[in-house]
This record gives structure tokens, C-alpha cells and sequence, in this order.
């Protein structure tokens, strides 16, 4: 349900881009998506389909990359990727320190004509 | 065709709107607390009791966000405690917009800390500021102790974990250190308070604890 806000935000984003870059048409947009961020990609597709009709991005592309979860031990620095009910460091066991990859929800570009 | 970089955050007009929250909030030294958590967890007890153990050593103003009805602003109500209902109509969490609208009603100079009760949800309600200072997650013991690790993206965004309903650990299947090992890993510099809301136990050592927060508003 929370997608609904999210992709009229998103089209929001796209459609002013669009207009400062005086296009009559968007063709792409790539967005990326953070794991911790929960949001799932069919819904965004199905609201982004319905919200766009009308709009100069109506029929266009909508690529998703999605950026998986990645921490830092506060112990031996090492980069990792959390395992399922296991946050801990794999190499030393050592609790996080920081989230370095996850959140990230952002329109990185448009390609626009 | 061209490429046009953009490079702007999905959320970003939340984002500034809870700038601008944040900002009000601290011209009137109101101390703004984001409360989130599933339905039921007891965010609406938390805030009362919390409330009842000051006992007017902080003032306390509420937001209610609900998907529908006045039931938990009314009983915050009949504390004398100023209260704005938000009804959400649908939407699973609050946005920074809804809440600068709540904020205008509230006596803000008679106010030290702010709660605002989220929509109850462990997933999106996160992803929006609204321009609180202290995020907030209260889990509760019938939930489980593997609710961390099931909902990452709002145990390691969170400032504080309060767990309550402790006083129901004995007749269910609860493992308090597995739950402590749980929120550790995750977000080790998180602070976590066990309570029980019914008992009131706990509840006095994390009233102190945000209470301090207040001060230095």
C-alpha cells in the first residue's frame, strides 16, 4: 500500500526532471532500490502504470536496480553482506559498526527525447 | 534520446518538509519522538505511562496516526494531555506534510516532548521523517524475539527499542537474550529499555532516559 505515495513521488521526480530538460517524452527512468528499504518493485510497477497515463513518462521504462544490504564490522573493518538471522561479521563475529548499503531510494537518471 | 542525470532522492520533498518540522519544532524546544511498531505493540500505553511517570516534570503533547477512528486520541485526551488525531484514511504510515499540518493546531510552547504515534506498521513508516529528533520502536513480547531480524530496515534505523509487555515472558515463548542478541547486532549503538506498560515496571528508567534528551531541547 505505502507504494501508492512512494511512486507519486517518484513521478514527481521524473516529471520535473523532465521539464527542466524540456522533453516531450520520458523513455527511461532508472531507479535504484536499497533491500532495507522494503519497497517491492510490482507495486511500484502497477501504481507507476496507473499514475503515469497522461503524463509525458506514460509507457516508459522503468529500471530497477536493487542494492543489497552491506555492513561494516566495528571490529576488523570487513565488509559483509548480513546472512538471514545472523547480522553478526562472518570473519570475526564481531558486531556492526555501520550500514554502508541498503537504504538507498533514489532516480540515479531519466532518458528523456 | 539523452540521458538526463537526476540523481534526487525518491523522497525528498518528505524529506525537506521534515527539515522544516524539525526546525519549528526546535524554535520552541519541543523534543519530537517518532513512535513506531505493530499494531497492538503499545505505543498508546507507553505514551501514557511515560506520561503518568514525569508527572508534569516534562509536558507532553501527542500526535495520533491511525488509518481511522479517534479511540487513542481519546484516551490520551482524558489525560488533559493536547492531542491532534490524524486519520490516514488508508495509508500505512505518516508523512512529514500530514504532521506540519497537526503541528500548526498544537500549543507548541507549552510542549517539551512531542510524541508522535505512528500508523501501527514496522515497514514503510521508517522510510518517512517527519522531523522528529529520537526514533522510536516498540516491540513487544508476544510478537517474538526474532522481530529484529525480520524487520531490518526499521530495528537498524531506530535510536531506541522499548520491549514491552515484559511481564508476559514467563507463559509465552520469548527469549529476552535472544531478542538483546537480536537488537545488539543489528544496531549496537541502539538503546534498549524492557517495560511493561500493565506493571509499569521499567517504565521509570526509560522515562529518565528521554527525559534527559528534553533538556538539552
Amino acid at each position: 500500500m505505502h507504494e501508492l505515495s512512494v511512486t507519486e513521488q517518484l513521478l514527481d521526480v521524473t516529471l520535473e526532471h523532465a521539464e527542466n530538460a524540456m522533453a516531450s517524452r520520458v523513455l527511461r527512468i532508472d531507479l535504484v532500490i536499497g533491500d532495507l528499504t522494503g519497497f517491492m518493485e510490482e507495486s511500484i510497477r502497477f501504481y507507476f502504470d496507473i499514475l503515469s497515463e497522461g503524463t509525458k513518462a506514460q509507457n516508459a521504462l522503468l529500471k530497477i536496480a536493487r542494492v543489497p544490504v552491506r555492513a561494516r564490522c566495528g571490529e576488523c573493518r570487513t565488509e559483509f553482506t548480513p546472512g538471514e538471522g545472523n547480522w553478526r561479521c562472518p570473519l570475526c563475529q564481531g558486531p556492526l559498526k555501520e550500514i554502508i548499503n541498503g537504504r538507498e531510494f533514489y532516480v540515479e537518471s531519466i532518458e528523456v527525447e | 534520446m539523452r540521458k538526463v542525470e537526476v540523481i534526487t532522492q525518491v523522497l525528498n520533498a518528505n524529506d525537506l518538509t521534515a527539515r522544516e518540522n524539525r526546525a519549528l519544532l526546535k524554535d520552541h524546544h519541543v523534543l519530537g519522538v517518532n513512535l513506531m511498531a505493530s499494531p497492538g505493540a503499545g505505543k498508546t500505553s507507553l505514551i501514557l505511562q511515560t506520561a503518568q511517570t514525569w508527572a508534569g516534570r516534562y509536558r507532553v503533547g501527542v500526535i495520533e496516526g491511525d488509518v481511522a477512528s479517534r479511540i487513542d486520541a481519546d484516551r490520551v485526551a482524558s489525560r488533559d494531555i493536547p492531542v491532534v488525531q490524524i486519520n490516514t484514511g488508508g495509508e500505512c504510515h505518516l508523512e512529514a506534510l500530514t504532521v506540519q499540518r497537526a503541528l500548526k493546531t498544537l500549543p507548541l510552547d507549552e510542549i517539551d516532548i512531542l510524541f508522535i504515534e505512528n500508523v501501527g506498521n514496522l515497514i514503510c513508516p521508517v522510510q518517512f521523517q517527519l522531523g522528529e529528533e529520537v526514533r522510536v520502536v516498540v516491540a513487544s513480547v508476544p510478537e517474538g524475539d526474532d522481530k529484529p531480524y525480520k524487520y531490518p530496515g526499521i530495528f537498524t534505523a531506530v535510536h531506541v527499542v522499548v520491549l514491552n509487555k515484559i511481564d508476559l515472558a514467563p507463559y509465552v515463548d520469548f527469549g529476552l537474550d535472544a531478542m538483546r542478541q537480536g537488537v545488539s547486532s543489528l544496531n549496537p549503538g541502539a538503546e534498549l529499555f524492557e517495560v511493561s506498560c500493565r506493571t509499569g515496571e521499567g517504565v521509570a528508567k526509560w522515562a529518565k532516559w528521554l527525559g534527559s534528551l528534553a533538556r538539552s531541547q
